[in-house]
């Protein structure tokens, strides 16, 4: 496979769980800075393909380069030290530890067992947490225990989390799921700041929120893409129609 | 370094005001209140339970903060204890005082049992450098065999705490099998001298008692700092959301591994010092009774604080003395029944009562300024509750393709 300029791209990429194509043959680009939303019925491998970019499963063929760099061979903590952040479905966050702390603990310095036992809280690392605090809107909330958050707290949470590491893709799973109207809109609106310089991929269900971050969209359907592109074109095609978002 | 030297100045490392109270206390326990208040027989016992208080304090690390349950502490603590009773067996079967045996100059019952050398591996237990040497590397060492293997398959939870009770198991048939190697059941017995120094004198039982306190001490204070760093930060949230910690670029197995070999090291100084104090060592000590009994101890005390854990150690083992001195067969359910009171109805064991209680009282208070309020560890509720959550999550996809449906119609 050639290099290319995109930042991730997955080529013929296919795991099958006893004999089941969960991904078939997929084959998928993401340019630096896009945000791109995958859509599909439950059970059409969305979520599975989050779980093969970030090391969880492992493929059976084919390829995910991120920027030129092969992630199938590599473990999980390495793929995330290339810069690749996943936010989980339901909420992971540290309930027992503070905002603060979950924001620190999330810092890329001190990563291994000594490094992590000689790390220190330098003016650095303080400025880090509080500009990524003001962006996920929890500014005056670092001292909580994190498990006293609303749900939609705690999913902008796990984003500052991904934030602290300045990944250059950052993977949502249904960032939006169990959020109130107005927690989507400033959830919406958040993506759409932080995908200023770094590529974004969202898992997502509903269509309205879909509407307003997507740059282009893809539609899984039974581990293949059925259609790929803008919103607009996307809704008007008719497979997506029959399948998905019904007439 | 640098970083070790500004936190050694910090009182971070002390645990606050209140860490501070609660070492003081503990010392003016330990080398005041203790020494004054018992005869030299009782104070030795005590010594002897301090020891435990090793074990005990490493389980808050491994088991309280990192979330893994070892079941097989005695295996370190058997270590530690035999590395020292083969230094002082050896002083002890010079050949002039072993010269009635067939082959003078090696252990008794190896002689018993038709050894005419010294095996290989008692050779470097001839030294006392070497000696102290292995009582921390080999503890650690096989700690970090055990944890390789398990933890980088992500083995953990209830199939760890079941391979470490194995193994100890495994170990404790092992030197009872051995008799010619390693004394048997009957363990090493007739510990007397370490280098020339009679251990069983009165004087000489103050000196292990002091020792052994400082040497507790320092245990808690390195397991302080591995918690107050960012080390133990991430043992909480590894004990909270693994997959998290992962994902965010640690390589967790490496972690516990580390937690595991500290933990074993520390267990290991304590089985040194029980030698020492109590002049032998036998398979009783490494076991899975004497393993599951510690971590008794430990939750008693309070699995996430390291001082309560030394008090939880020491009560525990008082009531054992006191009842099974009365009620020699009551003591057993007598702790059965204690640790499911302590699981099911005080979570945090002593320190937590404690932390509860002390807050309110008006001369307590100023030592809990600068504490937050403690977590509420419950590991049986919040695991029911990671289920549950599970559980919702699932519910929500059923739901979600009915709308689905609903929308296609």
């Amino acid at each position: 496979m050639s290099n290319t300029d995109f930042v991730l791209s997955i080529e013929d990429l296919t795991v099958s769980f006893d004999g089941f194509k969960a991904v078939d043959n997929l084959t998928m680009y993401i340019d630096k800075n896009e945000l791109r939303v995958v859509i599909g019925p439950n059970g059409a491998g969305k979520t599975t393909v989050l779980d093969l970019i970030c090391g969880k499963t492992k493929s059976t063929s084919g390829s995910i380069k991120f920027m030129n760099k092969e992630l199938t061979k590599l473990s999980e903590h390495e793929i995330v030290r290339e810069g690749v952040g996943r936010k989980f479905q339901t909420p992971s966050i540290y309930e027992n530890l503070s905002v603060y702390q979950n924001l620190e603990v999330s810092y890329p310095k001190g990563r291994g067992v000594f490094g992590s036992l000689t790390f220190k809280r330098t003016a650095e690392v303080e400025a880090q947490v509080r500009k990524v605090a003001e962006e996920i809107m929890l500014s005056d909330l670092l001292d909580l225990e994190a498990a006293l958050l609303s749900h939609g707290q705690k999913q902008w949470l796990e984003i500052g989390m991904l934030l602290m590491q300045d990944p250059e893709l950052l993977m949502l799973d249904e960032p939006v799921a169990g959020m109130s109207a107005k927690e989507r809109d400033q959830t919406a609106e958040l993506l759409n700041k932080i995908c200023n310089n770094r590529s974004v991929l969202v898992i997502e269900h509903d269509m309205e929120f879909v509407k307003k971050i997507a740059h282009k969209v893809t539609v899984l359907h039974q581990g293949k893409i059925l259609a790929e592109g803008s919103m607009d074109k996307v809704q008007e095609d008719e497979k997506v129609i029959e399948v998905y978002l019904g007439h | 370094m640098n970083a070790i030297l500004s936190k050694l100045n910090s009182s971070e490392l002390l645990g606050g005001k209140k860490g501070v109270l609660g070492l003081a206390v503990l010392a003016a326990v330990i080398f005041i209140l203790l020494p004054l208040g018992v005869d030299i027989f009782r104070l030795n016992l005590v010594g002897k339970y301090l020891t435990y208080a090793f074990v005990a304090v490493s389980l808050v690390l491994l088991w309280g903060n990192g979330g893994i349950l070892s079941l097989g502490q005695g295996i370190f603590f058997g270590l530690g204890g035999y590395g020292m009773a083969m230094f002082m067996k050896l002083e002890a079967s010079d050949p002039v005082s072993t010269k009635i045996q067939t082959t003078p100059g090696i252990p008794d019952f190896m002689d018993w049992n038709q050894l005419t050398e010294l095996p290989w591996f008692w050779e470097p237990f001839n030294s006392l450098p070497l000696t102290i040497a292995a009582i921390l590397i080999i503890p650690a060492l096989f700690a970090y065999i055990i944890g390789f293997a398990m933890f980088k398959r992500r083995v953990g939870g209830v199939y760890f705490a079941i391979i470490t009770q194995a193994i100890a198991l495994i170990l404790s048939i092992l030197i009872v099998g051995q008799q010619g190697l390693t004394g048997g059941v009957n363990g090493i017995t007739d510990l007397k001298t370490m280098l020339g120094w009679d251990t069983r004198t009165d004087s000489a039982k103050y000196i292990l008692y002091y020792v052994n306190g400082i040497l507790l001490f320092g245990c808690i204070l390195l397991s302080r700092y591995i918690l107050t760093s960012k080390f133990g930060m991430l043992l909480l949230a590894m004990r909270d959301k693994e997959e998290r910690v992962r994902f965010s670029g640690y390589d967790v197995s490496d972690f516990k591994i580390f937690i595991f070999c500290v933990a074993a090291m520390i267990s290991a100084i304590g089985g040194a010092m029980f030698t020492l104090q109590v002049g032998f060592m036998s398979p009783s000590f490494v076991g899975i009774v004497p393993s599951i009994e510690m971590v008794i101890f430990c939750a008693v005390g309070g699995r996430i604080s390291l001082i309560g854990a030394v008090y939880g150690t020491l009560l525990v083992n008082y009531g054992k003395t006191f009842f099974s001195e009365t009620y020699p067969e009551l003591w057993l359910f007598l702790m059965g029944g204690l640790f499911m009171a302590v699981v099911m109805f005080f979570p945090n064991g002593l320190a937590g009562l404690w932390d509860q209680h002390a807050r309110k009282l008006k001369f307590m208070k100023r030592f809990y300024d600068d504490t937050p309020e403690p977590e509420r560890f419950e590991p049986t509720l919040s695991a029911a509750k990671d289920t549950a959550e599970a559980a919702v999550a699932k519910k929500e996809k059923p739901a979600k393709v009915a709308n689905m449906k609903g929308a296609k119609a």
